[in-house]
């Protein structure tokens, strides 16, 4: 497929290996943001090619992880009511709740459907106009748009058994809080390719300033990584700390305007709990009150959560790049894809499981 | 976040938010919206996310990933300067 | 006191527990998925009600030996939806997928049996659309339909049709074709392209809406493997690919026999269609279902034969790896690995319950 397979090319991935050892002289510690990125680095094995001198950390880059367990329950809630059907993204239907997650809730009974686009759901609404549908909305800002977008579009047919449950979220509010922990250790970060597709990256100047941190608009190749740490680790050992783009072919400084201005039409932010990290400010999208009819938070009324974390998930530690899946006592002990215990063992983008379903070196705490 | 995928817009219909694609990924096409692109054409690559075309893809800049490979091997350099590692 | 990973180090003879040890009360239709859970009901629950010695096998078919003859016998149900995809239906696939069972025992198929759970409501017409497509599906591939069972139950959806068919084969060669006979050095043939058959189905009932058609490979595998036996190929082993796709049959196999599969990724054939829907929807088709593929096993020095032959009639099969020994302690647990286009190495194991698209 063009503009994929030439950025899995082993050549190129070989060059820009040699280009990263050539250039290194000391140890650096690299976060990437997005979940797509840490799936690709596992799934293609580039962390066994990189330098010792390389520690890549995983960041909170997985929407699927930080929903909050309040949204997951309020979601399955909400499917249990009578002539609702709950549309889905595919990779939520797994995630743990208080009690059990939507496959469960499906098994039953209740009308759960998976749809690969918020479009699907509408055409579903439109189908069906005897039931209400809700779909759950989540993502980063890459996905916020397509909610918009089908928000948009229910408004103007006047769909009005349409609602969205909005779970979305925003990246750059999550870098400042992992930058301003006493605890944080990241010097560089990949910034995630897609959202910055939508949004531009403007956003991460300030922080890249303010916190003296190389921030590369990374893709998700092999080939995109390894020219992102590349440059990442060029501006640590030149001791610059700019926003730089690596994801040109697609991404611009000010990214799509057009989506842009959807998701200020139907959005605004607002502060969200991420699961796992805890409230932050600004960290999430809510549906504004021009939207208010088709906004399932307000309509369906808040769904009482009886919240019940497991106690020895550490997905927050680890969505923040303090400790890596392995080093959490419960990998693939206690907790794995079969019997999560937490969110990024169940997403896909999730580094528990890409660390789970990919790395050869899996064994956890107690070894081979 | 975020599987987004290249595809090749093959034929355009309708206008503003309704407009749509019949776009090629690979072997397999695809109805996807337009909406937020509004410049794009027929034959042009974009990059496709939960069914809405998201961006479109320059390809002259797509191929400095690997002019880049070129520079590089032709100075053999040990210490590389930023203009030649970003392309 | 030393904590054992999940299931993965618990030996085959260790006592089991009465109570299936699993955190779930119902059953998932992850349950039957092919993959991991699937895998937890066979081995903690039906084995050991079971207890018997064929069974724990765990090959597709049975072997029964009466006096000199050497029987195979086989069975499998089938509840796809739609009946109706493109590439296939239900009887199609009823027919194709036992008579394959049959072909993974090296068993030439002779008979089968076909019963029917046919909800009320369900119409008379999409009943006989089945009922031809099975019966041409047997005469083409010179097999008897000879017994079958019908039964109506209530209506639920009205749309519903499972069918179970049995067969019968006979084995007329020399040759134990099982996973226990596969020898370190054995490479890894695969019959064809995969993952068209998941793609079809999934394209067809959750409504992706391809403009292109992506056609399930279904089809009946007797004659490709009979070319090879014919051949005096040594098949070691066979395994039809089907649900849980081409990475949960390599990793049941090697857990059977014990040995490490490495296979490369480059060398995996997959259409521009299958790849093209995978990308799209965030799907490895290492794990999507097939109904017309499968691997086999042979010698070494007999695997360019072998993929000559099936090259006759498919021009996609190809070696992907091979049988070797496991190393005895670092990463012993890992049956199955694959070498990625750079070079590096990931695990393949099975996965929880069906693969689903994501976007992100």
């Amino acid at each position: 497929m063009k503009f994929l397979d030439e950025f899995r090319n082993s050549d190129l991935t070989g060059k820009y290996l040699q280009a990263i050892k050539a250039t290194i002289r000391q140890p650096w510690t690299i976060m990437e943001i997005c979940g797509g990125q840490t799936h690709s680095i596992l799934k293609y094995g580039l962390d066994q090619m990189l330098p010792d001198e390389i520690t890549l950390l995983h960041g909170p880059g997985c929407p699927v992880c930080v929903t909050p367990i309040e949204l997951i329950d309020m979601a399955i809630g909400i499917a249990g009511q009578p002539n609702v059907i709950l549309c889905t993204f595919g990779d939520m239907m797994r995630v743990p709740g208080s009690d059990g997650n939507l496959l469960d809730a499906r098994a039953r009974g209740n009308d759960i459907r998976m749809v690969y686009s918020p479009l699907e759901s509408l055409k579903i609404a439109e189908n069906n106009p005897d039931k209400r549908i809700v779909f759950f909305g989540i993502g980063f800002e890459t996905t916020a748009p397509t909610t918009a977008l089908a928000l948009k579009k229910a408004k103007k047919n006047r769909f009005d058994n349409y609602f969205v449950l909005s779970a979305h979220v925003r990246v750059p509010p999550a870098i400042e809080l992992i930058l301003s922990s006493p605890e944080n250790r990241v010097q560089a970060f990949l910034a995630a390719g897609h959202v910055c597709t939508v949004m531009g990256y403007r956003e991460y100047i300030p922080i890249a300033e303010n916190f003296h941190v190389p921030i590369v608009v990374t893709g998700f190749e092999p080939v995109d990584i390894l020219q992102g740490i590349c440059m990442a680790i060029n501006q640590l050992e030149r001791g610059a700390a700019a926003v730089e783009n690596q994801y040109s072919r697609v991404v611009s400084e000010n990214g799509n305007s057009m989506a842009r201005k959807l998701i200020d039409e139907v959005f605004e932010t607002t502060s969200r709990k991420w699961r796992g990290i805890g409230e932050i400010a600004g960290g999430g999208l809510s549906i504004k009150p021009d939207y208010a009819a088709y906004d399932a938070a307000r309509v369906f009324g808040p769904v009482v959560a009886k919240v019940e974390e497991s106690p020895r998930c550490l997905s927050g530690k680890v969505l923040r790049g303090l400790i890596k899946p392995p080093e959490c006592p419960a990998f693939a002990v206690d907790c794995s894809p079969a019997n999560p215990l937490g969110a990024p063992m169940v997403s896909a983008e999730g580094a528990c499981a890409a660390y789970y379903n990919y790395s050869i070196s899996r064994q956890g705490p107690i070894g081979g | 976040m975020c599987l987004a995928v290249p595809g090749r817009i093959i034929e355009i219909a309708g206008a503003d938010i309704e407009r749509t694609a019949k776009v090629e990924f690979g072997g397999v096409v695809k109805q996807i919206s337009l909406a937020v692109l509004p410049e794009a054409c027929p034959g042009d690559y974009v990059i496709v996310h939960a069914g809405v075309a998201i961006s479109r893809i320059n390809e002259d800049e797509a191929k400095r990933v690997f002019k880049f490979m070129e520079q590089a091997a032709a100075a053999n350099d040990e210490s590389l300067s930023k203009d030649e590692i970003s392309g | 006191m030393k904590k054992q990973p999940d299931n993965r180090a618990v030996p085959m003879s260790a006592p089991a527990c009465p109570v299936p040890p699993t955190n779930y009360e119902n059953i998932l239709l992850a349950h039957g998925g092919g993959g991991k859970l699937t895998a937890d009901l066979i081995e903690k629950l039906f084995l050991p009600a079971f207890g018997d010695p064929a069974l724990d096998e765990r090959h597709d078919g049975a072997e029964i030996n009466i006096g000199r003859i050497r029987l195979a016998m086989t069975t499998d149900s089938f509840v796809v939806t739609p009946l109706f995809f493109p590439g296939g239906d239900i009887g199609r696939l009823a027919v194709y997928g036992t008579l394959n069972d049959l072909a993974m025992c090296g068993a030439r198929p002779l008979f089968l049996s076909a019963a029917f759970i046919i909800e009320e409501g369900l119409p008379l017409k999409t009943v006989h659309q089945v009922a031809d497509s099975m019966g041409k599906a047997a005469k083409s591939s010179g097999i008897r339909l000879i017994t079958g069972d019908t039964k109506v139950i209530e209506r639920k959806s009205g749309n519903d049709l499972f069918v179970t068919t049995t067969g019968i084969g006979i084995i007329e060669h020399g040759l134990k074709i099982s996973p226990q006979s596969i020898m370190k050095g054995d490479k890894i043939i695969l019959s064809g392209d995969i993952g068209r058959h998941g793609i079809a189905v999934m394209a067809c009932r959750e409504g992706f809406e391809f403009e292109t058609t992506i056609e399930s490979d279904c089809a009946p595998l007797w004659n490709q493997v009979e070319i090879m036996l014919r051949e005096n190929i040594e098949i070691h082993c066979l395994r039809d690919l089907t649900r849980g796709g081409l990475a949960t049959a390599l990793v049941e196999i090697a857990e059977t026999s014990g040995l490490r599969l490495e296979i490369e990724e480059s060398l995996i054939p997959v259409s521009d269609q299958v790849a093209g829907a995978c990308e799209i929807l965030g799907l490895d088709p290492l794990y999507v279902a097939n109904e017309g593929r499968f691997i086999c096993f042979v010698p070494e020095k007999q695997a360019g034969a072998a993929i000559g032959l099936l090259r006759q009639s498919a021009p996609n099969a190809a070696i992907i790896g091979q049988a070797t020994d496991t190393p005895k302690k670092d990463y012993s647990n890992i049956r199955v690995v694959m070498k990625t286009p750079l070079g590096t190495s990931r695990i393949i194991d099975r996965i929880t319950g069906d693969q689903l698209p994501r976007i992100c």
